[in-house]
């Protein structure tokens, strides 16, 4: 078998395992805590579609995380409480505007491509700011969880598992697309942007088609990070939130199927280590944090080439 | 003679410079036409511009009868008109063979998001065949680009403009950078292929150029000052003058 085959097969294991053995031990609060990463793995893993096999250094990809949650916050606020309604919005919604904002940023390349797509993300921050409908700065509280027949997104381990099977699916999902052969054309265009043209290969359409499946995996993220807080903020969109999912695919390794995933993991848990390590010392202390993520991160950088996901298989990416 | 390319009056300066200062050509059906000149004659510019990699600023461009003259590379490749590069690129990150595939998947048009393309015997039979044909070592198929050696690369390139299967195919100095029997490989490749294709071959080793083509043009600052059968050239006072004098 697999080294990476080895690996899946035991993160699915400890995965399923983890809300039975967190409520012996009477620590819910672990749930909790995996299942955001696990919502932010999905967000992650649809990121490493464009980043990772594309190429494509989205600076804005928490837009379609705010466009999921905001969808199903609303849709909740107006009374519309359809689980599939709502999560069907949240996809198709973030598919529209990652269209919009794919077929504006995607004609640039480089430093053009980060600055534009974090522009419109801040355009969409602000607008969320600025809706006092939806509690404007404050957020909104989400009024009521997303209705599925027979699934109650309410009960924590439900929801839980719920993201830990969409999390697996949307892995798979970017797995199969990167082999396919519209995959090889994105892998292609990053590799050699010339070549790749000089072959016949339509760039544009290509990269907007990843950037629009991209963005609507990341608008489900979104629908489910809503079921998760039950509070729905701006500071979803903001950048701060691109550039946690962007570390979390870099650390991970990117164009790897598991790097997103084990980025995710590891961005997460650092975070809430060195705000417990440092809250033993005051409570000052643990709001300073990033002071020592940021040299953590850099290091990790350097010393994994690969990403974290170098240490888990050998597969070319 | 049917022209299969047919330039008009292309020009195209960057600042002062005129890389290409008019120049007019036709190429028939069939034949290989080679493009020398001395160095900075404006050879690769002129071969871009026929790619699509370039705008010209003025005159047209017009391919099996389509005025191609504004449209993008990616377009051009899929109606055939197929190119190497000076500089060596290929997709290093993958396999000689799967470079080969990628072409073959560029040129058949057909997309899919779930089937795996790493097995796929549609893409990969083809590319297998065209290594085959132009004699690439089969132990080397599954290494990767960037460690395969310069001539190999070379090699990579023509295969991928083979496997688009164009009805031109530009080759910029095809043999650039490559040891002596390298060369000979290259050529006596280039020799098996002439007559099937329709080649423009933009070439500094005179010895190739006068074993494989048909007919040659001479570019010289940006103009094309004659154009005519290996002998004609050989024979021309002005391009002795201009180019061949300093080294025959």
């Amino acid at each position: 078998m697999s080294r990476a085959a080895v690996f899946w097969i035991v993160a699915v294991v400890v995965l399923a395992a983890l809300p039975p053995v967190a409520s012996a031990l009477g620590q819910p609060y672990y749930v909790d805590l995996v299942r955001r990463i696990l919502i932010l793995a999905i967000a992650a893993t649809s990121l490493n579609l464009i980043l990772g096999y594309g190429g494509m250094v989205s600076f804005g990809h928490a837009a379609y995380l705010g466009i999921g949650a905001y969808s199903v916050g609303i849709l909740a606020f107006y009374g519309v409480t359809s689980g599939w309604l709502q999560w069907a919005t949240a996809i198709a919604g973030s598919a529209l505007v990652a269209l919009a904002i794919g077929a504006v940023s995607i004609r640039t390349s480089g430093i053009y491509f980060i600055m534009i797509t974090l522009a419109f993300t801040q355009m969409l921050y602000y607008l969320g700011i600025s809706l006092e409908v939806f509690g404007g700065d404050d957020g909104m509280r989400l009024k009521a969880r997303s209705a599925f027949p027979l699934v109650d997104l309410g009960d924590p381990v439900t929801l839980y598992y719920v993201a830990l099977a969409l999390m697996l699916a949307s892995v798979f999902l970017v797995s199969r697309i990167s082999n396919s052969r519209f995959g090889m054309a994105l892998r292609a265009a990053k590799s050699n942007e010339a070549r790749a043209r000089a072959i016949g290969f339509p760039l544009y359409p290509i990269r907007l088609a990843a950037f629009v499946i991209s963005g609507a995996m990341c608008g489900l993220a979104g629908a489910l990070y809503a079921n998760h807080t039950n509070y729905i903020t701006p500071g979803l969109m903001s950048w701060l939130q691109s550039g946690d999912l962007m570390f979390m695919v870099i650390l991970g390794g990117i164009g790897s199927a598991p790097g997103p995933v084990l980025g995710a993991f590891a961005f997460v848990l650092l975070e809430e280590l060195l705000k417990s390590l440092l809250g033993l010392k005051s409570q000052d202390w643990a709001e300073h944090w990033a002071l020592l993520m940021g040299p953590l991160l850099v290091l990790s950088v350097v010393f994994f080439r690969r990403g974290l996901a170098g240490l888990v298989s050998r597969e070319h990416g | 003679m049917v022209s299969l390319l047919s330039v008009q009056e292309l020009w195209k300066s960057f600042g002062a410079l005129r890389a290409s200062d008019g120049i007019s050509l036709e190429v028939a059906a069939g034949e290989t036409h080679a493009v020398i000149g001395p160095n900075g004659a404006g050879k690769t510019t002129f071969i871009s511009q026929l790619a699509g990699t370039l705008r010209p600023d003025g005159g047209s461009i017009s391919f099996a009868g389509e005025d191609i003259t504004r449209q993008p590379a990616a377009r051009r490749a899929r109606h055939g008109l197929a190119r190497s590069f000076q500089i060596t690129s290929v997709f290093l990150d993958f396999t000689a063979l799967q470079n080969v595939a990628l072409a073959v998947l560029a040129h058949s048009g057909r997309t899919g998001f779930w089937r795996d393309a790493r097995t796929d015997a549609l893409l990969l039979d083809p590319a297998h065949s065209v290594l085959e044909k132009i004699g690439f070592e089969k132990t080397r198929f599954n290494v990767l680009a960037a460690n395969l050696s310069h001539g190999e690369q070379r090699q990579l390139e023509v295969a991928m403009a083979l496997a688009t299967e164009p009805r031109l195919l530009l080759l910029d100095e095809p043999m650039a950078g490559m040891g002596i029997e390298e060369s000979q490989r290259m050529i006596s490749l280039l020799s098996s292929l002439k007559g099937r294709l329709t080649i423009v071959l933009v070439e500094h080793d005179m010895d190739a150029v006068f074993r494989l083509a048909d007919r040659i043009s001479v570019l010289v600052y940006g103009r094309i000052i004659a154009t005519g059968s290996p002998q004609t050239i050989r024979a021309n006072e002005q391009v002795r003058r201009a180019y061949l004098g300093e080294d025959s």
